[in-house]
């Protein structure tokens, strides 16, 4: 059975994880791969790495960061922020990042989304969207959350799944760091309204909340950072807690009671 | 040593940080003529069945493939390279493959997501050595719309589940494929590698 997925995100900055992670025992709280490392053992299922640097010409140290990950990580990882042109995506998937995530480029250009699953396959394109209720609708936002687009969330859902984009990474701006829950209401009507998988973000604060975003909210992964990079709470703590409440979940192996088939005859 | 076959589909270099990170010896090869130097050989592949099929033939790495696996070297097939191991897919109509192992590639028949993305449990259905070392029911990492149906059951050394059963590893003499990203599985993942690399040709 296909397990839900636990996500954790990271900031980075000129290559940097921002934002502070309060791990014990950490060398380099602000090392992209020692933390790669340590939730990759905790079993996250995949990573995503978001890239607020904010000058072009220190983008060259995220591409770096995707081939340094590729080596050492053998786990999905997504890598977004500031992606704009096919070339891009091209530095960052040929780098190593299974998947590049696309957010203010795919409104403002749509056929980035078209192009980017055409060349690359929709595996690779992960489409980003910040959306913040409106009455009893959800409008996107662009250039982190600052600007409104007068876009309906649940239309441009319809359509970047239409131009090929293999996920949707959908941020609630009114939930994002609040601690208090996922927005279940636009995540459940995206998620049945596409046939591709739906990744909840923005909110996440206790454990129940994620159960919520998988359950009530049909999301397929859900994706969480403060409370992971602050120790609230583990990967682990999170996936144990979750199959006990029969959510299909991926665990170490020696939790699975998996046996070595031995040889017959 | 392991060749990891170039046709240009899909990204190669994760295939072949998973072999580096474990020293085992392999190289990426573009041309034909170059596979008889490698006791074992990787094709990977994503993207669309016809246009990876096509690529393959357009590069003359069809025939040298199928030449190279009656010679007996051990041949693994990775996601879209396991699928081109079949006879033919109906991704976009109805298009001819490798015809290595009897079967056909089909898309899922349900309404649940597609493609299925995310770590699903794989059933071995015996011991092999791909499989020496790596629990029953070890999860891998999948990203796919379509899957193989085997014309023979006792091609499927590998079952998983996905609104119905599919083969997620198959198996006939020298060839082996599987359907998930063995690179991007972490330790069982690796583990296959590792297995693969250390297969005896026949």
């Amino acid at each position: 059975m296909l397990t839900k997925r636990i996500i954790p995100c990271l900031d980075i900055k000129d290559g940097r994880v921002v934002k502070g992670v309060s791990f014990i025992g950490l060398r380099d709280a602000g090392d992209p791969l020692e933390l790669a490392q340590r939730y990759n053992d905790q079993s996250a299922d995949e990573l995503v790495f978001l890239d607020i640097t904010a000058s072009h010409e220190k983008r060259g140290l995220t591409v770096d960061l995707a081939a340094r990950l590729a080596r050492v990580l053998f786990i999905p990882f997504t890598i977004g922020g500031g992606i704009s042109r096919l070339e891009d995506i091209h530095q960052i998937v040929t780098a190593g990042a299974d998947k590049v995530s696309i957010n203010t480029a795919a409104v403002l250009n749509p056929e980035l989304i078209s192009q980017g699953a055409e060349r690359f396959g929709s595996q690779c394109i992960v489409v980003a969207m910040d959306v913040k209720r409106q009455g009893e609708h959800w409008e996107v936002f662009t250039h982190g959350g600052r600007r409104p687009t007068g876009i309906d969330a649940e239309q441009w859902a319809l359509e970047v799944e239409r131009r090929g984009a293999g996920e949707i990474l959908l941020t609630s701006m009114d939930q994002d760091g609040q601690l208090t829950g996922y927005d279940l209401e636009i995540t459940a009507r995206i998620s049945q309204s596409v046939s591709i998988p739906v990744i909840a973000s923005g909110g996440g604060g206790t454990i129940e909340h994620f159960y919520d975003a998988f359950t009530r909210g049909h999301a397929d992964a859900v994706l969480a950072a403060s409370v992971f990079h602050y120790g609230t709470f583990t990967v682990s703590d999170v996936k144990h807690a979750l199959r006990a409440k029969n959510l299909p979940m991926r665990l170490p192996p020696e939790s699975n009671n998996g046996q070595e088939l031995a040889p017959s005859g | 040593m392991i060749a990891i076959i170039d046709y240009g589909v899909g990204n190669l270099y994760n295939l072949k940080n998973a072999l580096d990170y474990q020293q085992i010896g392999n190289e990426i090869v573009r041309r034909p003529e170059h596979l008889e130097r490698f006791d074992h050989i990787i094709l990977p592949g994503v993207g669309a069945f016809k246009p990876a099929m096509d690529r393959l033939r357009d590069a003359e790495m069809a025939a040298a493939v199928s030449e190279r696996v009656a010679a007996g070297v051990p041949f693994l097939g990775v996601c879209v390279g396991l699928q081109l191991l079949f006879d033919f897919s109906e991704e976009d109509g109805t298009h001819e493959g490798l015809g290595l192992i009897s079967g056909c590639v089909t898309r899922f028949a349900h309404d649940l997501k597609i493609p299925q993305i995310g770590w699903n449990q794989v059933a071995f259905q015996r011991a092999d050595p791909l499989l020496q070392g790596i629990p029953d029911r070890s999860y891998f990492y999948f990203v796919h719309s379509y899957h193989a149906r085997l014309d023979d059951p006792r091609n499927g050394l590998g079952l998983a589940d996905y609104g119905e059963t599919f083969a997620a590893i198959v198996q006939k003499g020298n060839v082996w494929g599987v359907q998930f990203h063995p690179e991007k599985s972490q330790h069982p993942g690796l583990r296959l590698l590792k297995n693969f690399a250390a297969i005896q040709p026949a």
